[in-house]
């Protein structure tokens, strides 16, 4: 009985040396330069191996968020998929801004940024098109009903530094779920 | 030499276990085609663990080297491609070779009394080759190695509770890195390999202990002669050594024109997307799994609810472990004397085959129901065996082997 108690012990050391190591969480945190990012553009960089995508959104492109609700499964994004203050429409701290882990819900595939109206289908508002089985999102990543997605994409943990120049992504938010 | 033998003798038991598990080893007279495959898998075991020792003096098992190391191995080290081809087609062989050695047991009833462990045994290998498979299906670090990870560790996290703690410990990171290679090489180079050698002994050992089944189903241990020897018994060596030496060279020349002639089978040994670098940042345009594991694949697909399919795909996995307690026939085994129950091994063959192609398929909503239908016809498999194999009509079972 002692022994047994014994070799679970002895289990912890080799079981936590298998978790993410020091320089794993060293680099956990990323810091994006906003300032390169023009109106329209979009910049994906990779955080913590995931893709994560800085959308700076055109007045067009907000106002689009309004006109695609009927056709959302969750426009007012009840499932945490974001930390409370990105529960908004525009997923979001300031609504010009998207910040989000570019990874659909589905199956973890990257799902395509198509902003141009009508390009992935006739009356298309903008958003994201996922290749792998088709799932659509609008600009803030929120998923269209009768598509095979379960939920919206996920928004990081984030805030602005440098006096709203950069962003940086401190953590996942650990409610969200990817995928 | 007769005196070194004795010296060791002496010392160790070597007569005795060549006498007891070789020359005086008694199996039924009437094995067919069927049981090669037990041999077989042997010989591919030693085949993978020569051709990976090999492979692992050039592997390197870092995110920024792993692939380059393998093109290295391809292209760079003299005969290298030839070590290479010989472990990936290996791969695909083992589980050609093990599904068929499974169906044996299928057909003839092997699983039954007084063989449940050896079954188990034989199951349990099973599952930690599909483990070996996949750790080494990630080592190349091609982009359908990386999704390939992402994919079942994530399928890790979705376990309740501890899910993204072991999707963590599984990955050591936070996506498929150098650490996870590294892990996943020690895995796959020491920790399983040592695994499937103890089990493998301990399924030789079973079977040496109940004694080998037959296409009849029947004991041969149940009709001894004068001398104490089963009468439908014959020494396995030398008349199985001779007959599995015949299945070993056929074995030899199926695998000679798989690793000369199509290494990679148009992409069912080695996937075409596997030959563009891992990048966590593109997904190939379709994640679907190694032919061996898709018919599981094509059942996680078949559930729209994430959880619950990957409830199904275990318990699909671990169905053929209970099957016998499932299989309650009382008077046959083999399939030769049970028509009814020869039908539902057909259809459960089946339903693997086309599920087995639907899951290398892209998804596709159209592919649902038939994948659905399989899957149903699957599981009615071992939920009806336990009422059907008490009532089916069985042909009468001769007392000695037919032959």
């Amino acid at each position: 009985m002692v022994g047994a108690l014994g070799c679970a012990g002895l289990a912890v050391p080799f079981v936590k040396s298998l978790e993410p190591d020091a320089s794993v969480a060293a680099a956990a945190t990323t810091v994006a330069d906003l300032t390169g990012i023009a109106p329209g553009m979009q910049m994906t960089l990779s955080w913590q191996d995931k893709p994560v995508i800085i959308v700076h959104r055109t007045p067009e492109m907000i106002a689009s968020l309004k006109e695609v609700e009927p056709q959302l499964a969750d426009p007012n994004c009840t499932v945490p998929q974001q930390p409370p203050y990105a529960k908004n429409i525009y997923r979001s701290i300031k609504p010009e801004w998207l910040v989000m882990v570019r990874v659909c819900t589905h199956l973890c595939c990257i799902p395509l940024f198509k902003p141009a109206p009508g390009s992935v289908e006739p009356g298309w508002d903008g958003g994201f098109h996922c290749p792998c089985h088709g799932s659509l999102y609008d600009l803030s990543g929120r998923v269209y009903k009768n598509v095979p997605a379960p939920r919206n994409m996920a928004i990081p943990e984030y805030r602005f530094v440098d006096g709203g120049k950069k962003v940086e992504i401190t953590a996942m938010y650990p409610e969200a779920k990817l995928c | 030499m007769s005196r070194v033998l004795a010296w060791i003798d002496r010392r160790f038991p070597l007569s005795r276990l060549i006498r007891e598990s070789m020359t005086e080893y008694y199996a039924p007279k009437n094995f067919n085609f069927w049981y090669f495959f037990g041999s077989l898998a042997l010989l591919v075991f030693a085949m993978q663990v020569i051709t990976g020792i090999f492979l692992l003096a050039h592997y390197q098992p870092s995110a920024s080297k792993a692939f380059d190391s393998i093109q290295t191995i391809m292209y760079d080290v003299k005969w290298g491609w030839l070590i290479r081809y010989l472990h990936t087609t290996g791969a695909s062989f083992f589980f050609i070779v093990i599904y068929l050695h499974m169906l044996r047991g299928y057909l003839y009833g092997s699983y039954r009394k007084p063989r449940e462990l050896l079954w188990i045994v034989g199951f349990v290998i099973y599952v930690c080759l599909m483990a070996e498979a996949y750790f080494g299906y990630v080592l190349p670090f091609g982009n359908m190695s990386y999704w390939g990870g992402e994919v079942i560790t994530s399928i890790v996290g979705a376990i309740p509770y501890a899910g993204s703690w072991l999707a963590s410990l599984a990955r050591g990171g936070f996506g498929i890195g150098t650490a996870t290679l590294n892990r996943f090489m020690a895995f796959h180079a020491v920790l399983v390999p040592a695994l499937l050698g103890l089990l493998v002994v301990a399924h030789v050992l079973a079977l040496h202990e109940t004694g080998s089944n037959n296409p009849d189903g029947i004991e041969i241990r149940e009709h001894l002669g004068p001398d104490g020897k089963p009468l439908d018994g014959i020494p396995f060596h030398p008349y199985y050594t001779v007959k599995d030496i015949m299945g070993v060279g056929v074995f030899l020349i199926a695998l000679s024109l798989v690793v000369f002639y199509a290494p990679t089978v148009h992409g069912l040994f080695i996937e075409t997307y596997n030959y563009i670098p891992a990048n966590p940042l593109q997904t190939p345009p379709d994640v679907t799994p190694a032919w061996y594991l898709a018919p599981y694949y094509a059942m996680l697909r078949a559930i729209p609810d994430k959880k619950l399919g990957i409830l199904v795909l275990f318990l699909a996995i671990a169905a053929p472990f209970f099957l016998p307690w499932l299989d309650r026939n009382p008077r046959a085994k083999s399939i030769r004397y049970r028509p009814v129950y020869l039908a539902m091994v057909v259809v459960l063959v089946a339903c693997l085959l086309v599920l087995g192609w639907i899951g290398m398929q892209p998804a596709s909503p159209a592919l649902l129901p038939p994948a659905r239908i399989g899957l149903a016809l699957y599981f009615l498999f071992f939920a009806s065996l336990p009422f059907v194999s008490r009532i089916e009509p069985t042909r009468p079972v001769p007392d000695r082997l037919r032959m």
